[in-house]
């Protein structure tokens, strides 16, 4: 079974295995922080990940370094895709056994808390990190394999800056005896992973290139071609990967073309199938026994999910930033109207300038319906972009607008999170 | 560089200076705000986007000059220096309008990634510092008089800057919510070279200092069904100023 952040089924017992060998203190604040949870849930607070964690981090700041002892752990972090990615990975590794996972994308260490005490035996942890987090984390952890995957403008007001980022990661890495799997089409990523000592590189793909066209090693041009680039100004290159995404065929370092049959929609997901590949080939689960598991998954926390009301079938895109909503729009059908719907609070970033960043000239010709708390900002971006749209109150009234049949929803989190609830959470 | 010797001698020359060093936060949308109230009132418009590589035209109307973390902020005035094709279209009477980090390079000195002064271009009499917290929220200022009754400024601010204003610029703005330069006013302009710390984008959410930027461009302008930007903004105001 999958032991989740969730802690459905928290127990109450201090046992055996991990926990058993955790000092008294540790075990206290692991299992007041599993009761925390569970409160949580009953009182309807949400998934109850963050609260759990965030009690036993409280009695216990060494948590998380001992509830890491002894146990292979992935950490895996990007701007977009770390949820997703974090799934898939841990499909794949159920294959080996049980695997400890902040599955609801709580990714601060009292998330990680939560996760790793809730799977007191799982040999294995796949835990999403935040991008800033990560060097404490590794650093706690230690941690034998890193994801990275993207790094692209983020919400700017809560984000940190993304060459800051990296270089913080750069430095995190440097020395370490940590597997590191990375995107080497994402040039800042690629400066970030270049300090390990062990790197696999995977060509994932990059999308969105507007904030790569400078070296970050000198900061001269990066001239590209096709998916290659190299820094005009010094010897910082892309180097030469060890797979391949090529359309929906990854290329394993042995050459091999599989095809990536996944439920999951559109060109990035299948990046974050061809890193998860590369991931779980460390731990010794070859290619033909991950492939079946990545493509059993459907939905991850409600992304991809597909809610119906009244003969309408509103399929749920969750974008947070100009990368993740180019990516989203690679996703929708071009033939059915879209309800985009933006919000700007804490976890959005309130400041929405980001939405002049997207280019949405691709949605003229699609019945377009905007709403979120912010959709005036969104009503000036598309009529400047000459994309005809219609008002709607809320959610509710944007769907009960449309003909039955089906509809795409792209959401930034808040109002993704607002739909799910409103729709029962359902995955 | 989408530098092309063929444009037609009438059209709008919008240049965006080094979008792939400067340019977060949506600075696009000044560019495409500037654009197309242009468009709509029948003015062609050329826009050249100018990679931190390549020279910058002098021979632009409307420069553009957004924002960008420490680094690239330190690269981008580095290259503007060394090129000197800004200072030569202002020398021509172009107008500018550079946001944030953009705002501070076109000053004597801003801080650094360590807040070490770091010199910048020289086109404003202003020096740029780090401050103690970052100012981050939404901003609303009154526009200065002299520049012909624009209603209250709105925007979004989101930087760690304290700008001090010297004798040869005059604020942009006194601000009634929000930090900006610190002294209680918001930008500064000079001639046809103006500086603010707003994004939202600051055109979007002022139309009136996108026709102001225009017009010193182009002449007088026509006006336009504003219905969209005047509900943004009342809603935005709104939202920060109490009720009239
Ligand atoms: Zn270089």
């Amino acid at each position: 079974m999958i032991y989740t952040a969730r802690g459905d089924e928290a127990d109450p017992r201090l046992g055996s295995d991990v926990m058993s060998q955790l000092p008294f203190r540790a075990q206290v604040a692991s299992a007041l922080g599993r009761t925390a949870a569970t409160l949580s849930r009953m009182t309807g607070r949400g998934d109850g990940s963050v609260i759990g964690g965030r009690v036993g981090l409280v009695l216990e700041p060494d948590l998380l370094r001992k509830l890491a002892q002894d146990r292979k752990l992935v950490l895996v972090s990007a701007t977009n895709g770390k949820t997703t990615t974090t799934r898939l990975i841990t499909s794949a590794l159920l294959e080996l056994g049980e695997v400890a996972t902040n599955a609801f994308g709580a990714n601060m260490p009292a998330g990680h808390v939560s996760a790793l005490s809730q799977a007191k035996r799982a040999p294995y942890g796949v835990l999403e990190v935040d991008e800033k987090y990560l060097p404490d984390v590794l650093d706690t952890t230690g941690a034998s394999v890193l994801c990275l995957m993207n790094l692209s403008r983020d919400q700017m007001d809560r984000a940190a800056e993304i060459w800051l980022l990296a270089q913080k990661w750069r430095r995190a890495v440097a020395g370490k005896p940590v597997h590191v799997v990375a995107n080497c089409d994402d040039p800042l990523v690629t400066w970030a992973a270049s300090t390990a000592g062990q790197v696999i590189w995977v060509a994932a793909g990059q999308r969105w290139k507007e904030d790569s066209w400078c070296c970050p090693e000198c900061g001269g041009p990066l001239d590209r071609k096709d998916s290659d680039w190299a820094c005009r100004e010094c010897t910082f290159r892309r180097p030469q990967p060890h797979w391949v995404l090529d359309h929906d065929m990854a290329i394993d370092p042995r050459g091999q073309r599989w095809r990536l049959d996944i439920q999951l929609p559109g060109q990035a997901n299948r990046a974050n199938a061809v890193m998860a590949l590369a991931v779980v080939e460390i731990f010794g689960v070859p290619v033909q026994r991950a492939l079946p598991k990545l493509a059993e998954v459907r939905s991850v926390a409600g992304r991809y999910t597909t809610v119906e009301r009244d003969g309408r079938h509103a399929r749920l895109l969750l974008a947070k930033n100009p990368a993740g909503w180019l990516e989203a729009f690679d996703v929708t059908d071009p033939a059915l109207p879209i309800i985009l719907a933006v919000n700007a609070q804490g976890p959005d970033g309130r400041d929405t300038s980001w939405l002049w960043d997207v280019d949405y000239r691709i949605l003229r010709g699609r019945p377009v319906f905007v709403t979120g708390e912010r959709k005036l900002d969104l009503a000036l971006r598309l009529d400047t972009a000459g994309v005809p749209f219609q008002l709607a109150g809320d959610f509710t009234e944007a769907l009960a607008a449309q003909p039955p049949g089906r509809v795409d929803v792209i959401a930034n989190y808040t109002a993704f999170q607002h739909i799910r609830t409103e729709f029962g959470r359902a995955e | 560089m989408q530098n092309d010797p063929r444009r037609t001698e009438s059209a709008l020359r919008i240049v965006w200076i080094y979008p792939d060093l400067l340019s977060t936060y949506g600075d696009q949308g000044n560019v495409l705000v500037l654009e197309q109230r242009a468009l709509r009132r029948g003015i062609p418009v050329e826009t050249v986007h100018v990679r931190s590589a390549d020279p910058v035209p002098e021979t632009g109307d409307i420069y553009l000059i957004g924002g960008g973390e420490d680094r690239p902020q330190i690269l981008g005035a580095e290259r503007l220096r060394r090129d000197g094709g800004l200072h030569r279209a202002v020398a021509r009477g172009a107008t500018v309008l550079a946001v944030c980090a953009g705002y501070q390079i076109l000053g004597t000195t801003f801080g650094g990634e360590e807040g070490q002064p770091v010199p910048g271009i020289e086109l404003l009499d202003i020096a740029s510092g780090r401050g103690k917290a970052r100012a981050v929220g939404e901003l609303a200022a009154e526009v200065a008089p002299e520049l012909g009754g624009l209603p209250t400024l709105t925007g979004f601010e989101n930087h760690m800057g304290v700008t001090w204003l010297g004798s040869a610029v005059r604020p942009l703005s006194r601000t009634i919510v929000g930090t900006g330069n610190g002294d209680g006013t918001e930008g500064c302009y000079s001639g046809r070279v103006v500086g603010t710390y707003l994004h939202g984008p600051a055109l979007a959410r002022n139309p009136a200092l996108a026709d102001l930027l225009l017009s010193w461009a182009t002449g007088p302008l026509a006006p336009l069904d504003d219905t969209w930007y005047d509900r943004l903004r009342q809603e935005r105001l709104a939202a920060v100023l109490p009720a009239q």
